[in-house]
């Protein structure tokens, strides 16, 4: 469904100095249907790596493809990032007003997006009126309510509390399963990436690149399985070898 | 609670005071030429009452009409700059020209080219210019302010510029847009104010006017009372615009909730 080769993105790039390389040579490819993870220490690229295949940035070299065509994207960024100014239904529904979809339609959907993430009953709230978690939840069903092919999340769960982060995981795992989603996840948490992905794509730091593709063997059942401690331990290793090149 | 004393002590405070000049002018016998008592100021406003609100009428008129154009004039060059980087960098720098210029300097012409036979349309335009400023500004920084990354959604979605100004960046300004328009209110009616001071007597007919004629003719008390109404006036205007505020803010904006209208 992705597909990067050789991508390199560098910002401001001025006359004294070359800017800041974040990216350099950076490949790899996610199949339809899959839950990859993008693991790296802060500031190696991997937001930007997210931006270059949502195509918010282009590449400076190398290319980003889509072999299947361009999917319909969702994003869920870091903060919620919702309109302060509108109700929960109304953020949902933005990505189809966007798309100038009718009026009767967008509403039946995003009152279902904001059902499966566990928001009944709270169509009418701003965000102010929510907690943090709740927000975020609003977040994905709005990046749900386009019916995406590809869930890009970068970093979603990072300003949460440890207990509404797995709860909010768990909840990611079922819609992923649901709706046969191909999920690309940004994180700095071996543990969530652990539980989460079936592939685990390490990042180096800055100039980021992927050092290590692990795939994950099946049966991690719970946080607390053999096997998820298992692909803890594959992945930890994996990242201080990253860390250290 | 809160609400009640908001009110009741600033009245509190007007009416110790009325009532310690109303004792100081009658116990030192002052001359009501230098400064009249609250009850000659309101007799004054009694006897001319009808010549005082036709003032009145005139100076509101010119501040509301010249508060309008100020604030869609704003808004539009707002919106115009925040659609080109280009038109922003080189029109902003008159903006400021025009806003760092005493007023009271382009008055005299302004007066002499729309001309004296349509008086209230160039008290109207020098009102506009002093109202203008804040409003732009506002704007220009409150279109400035939305979120990046709401902004990249709507893009990853294909929005049309339109769409990104009307369902993002518009809404981001309003609370910006409507404190300069707050600023702004005050501005106009200041505005007003000062056109017709430069006008002068025998063409202006609003309250500026009545100081002016009250003050050549030692009428302290009626001059008074003209300016009673005048404060009362820039009272009401900021009221208004604190009310609107709060109407359209309060559901979301940290400024507006729970503390109500300000005033």
């Amino acid at each position: 469904m992705i597909a990067l080769d050789g991508a390199g993105k560098r910002f401001a790039p001025t006359q004294k100095e070359g800017g800041t390389e974040a990216l350099r040579d950076l490949s790899f490819t996610v199949k339809a249907g899959e839950f990859v993870s993008l693991l790296g220490p802060s500031g190696c690229g991997k937001s930007t790596a997210l931006r270059l295949v949502a195509g918010l940035l282009q590449p400076d070299s190398g290319t980003v493809a889509y072999p299947g065509g361009k999917p319909e994207i969702g994003f869920v960024f870091q903060e919620p990032t919702l309109m302060p100014w509108a109700d929960a239904l109304t953020n949902a529904r933005l990505p189809l007003d966007l798309k100038r979809a009718l009026r009767s339609q967008t509403e039946a959907q995003a009152v279902a997006a904001l059902a499966r993430v566990g928001l009944k009953g709270f169509e009418h709230a701003y965000p102010r009126e929510l907690s943090g978690g709740m927000k975020m939840r609003v977040s994905i069903a709005r990046a749900l309510a386009a019916k995406p092919k590809l869930l890009l999340l970068d970093e979603p769960f990072a300003a949460l509390d440890e207990i509404t982060r797995d709860a909010l995981g768990d909840d990611l795992l079922r819609l992923w399963r649901e709706d046969g989603l191909t999920v690309l996840f940004v994180t700095h948490s071996v543990s969530e990436s652990s539980y989460l992905s079936q592939r685990v794509l390490v990042m180096t730091p800055r100039p980021g690149r992927v050092s290590a593709d692990i795939t994950l063997a099946a049966g991690r059942d719970t946080r607390l399985s053999s096997s998820t401690i298992e692909a803890q331990r594959r992945i930890s290793h994996e990242l201080n070898r990253a860390m250290a090149a | 609670m809160r609400r009640i004393l908001d009110i009741s002590l600033p009245l509190l405070v007007a009416l110790a005071v009325l009532g310690a000049w109303e004792w100081a002018v009658t116990h030192w016998q002052v001359p009501v030429y230098v400064l009249p008592a609250p009850s000659a100021i309101a007799k004054a406003f009694a006897e001319n009452f009808s010549s005082l609100t036709q003032a009145l009428a005139s100076t509101l008129t010119v501040t509301l009409e010249a508060f309008v154009a100020a604030t869609v004039l704003g808004i539009a060059t707002a919106i115009a700059f925040s659609q080109s980087r280009l038109l922003e960098r080189t029109l902003y720098p008159y903006a400021v020209i025009l806003q760092v210029t005493p007023v009271v300097a382009i008055a005299p012409l302004i007066l002499i080219w729309v001309g004296f036979e349509r008086i209230n349309l160039a008290l109207t335009i020098i009102a506009t210019i002093v109202a203008f400023f804040p409003i732009l500004a506002g704007a220009t920084l409150g279109l400035k302010s939305a979120d990046f990354n709401l902004i990249d959604l709507s893009r990853l979605y294909g929005a049309s510029r339109l769409q990104t100004l009307w369902r993002i960046r518009l809404p981001t300004a309003l609370p910006y847009l409507l404190s300069g328009m707050k600023t702004a209110g005050g501005l106009a009616l200041i505005g007003a104010v000062v056109a017709e001071f430069v006008a002068g007597s025998g063409t202006a007919t609003g309250l500026a006017w009545r100081i002016v004629e009250s003050g050549n003719r030692l009428e302290i008390a009626t001059l008074f009372a003209a300016l009673a109404l005048l404060a009362l006036t820039g009272i009401l205007i900021f009221v208004a615009l604190s009310l609107l505020e709060w109407w359209l803010l309060h559901r979301w904006h940290e400024s507006a909730i729970d503390s109500g209208a300000q005033s």
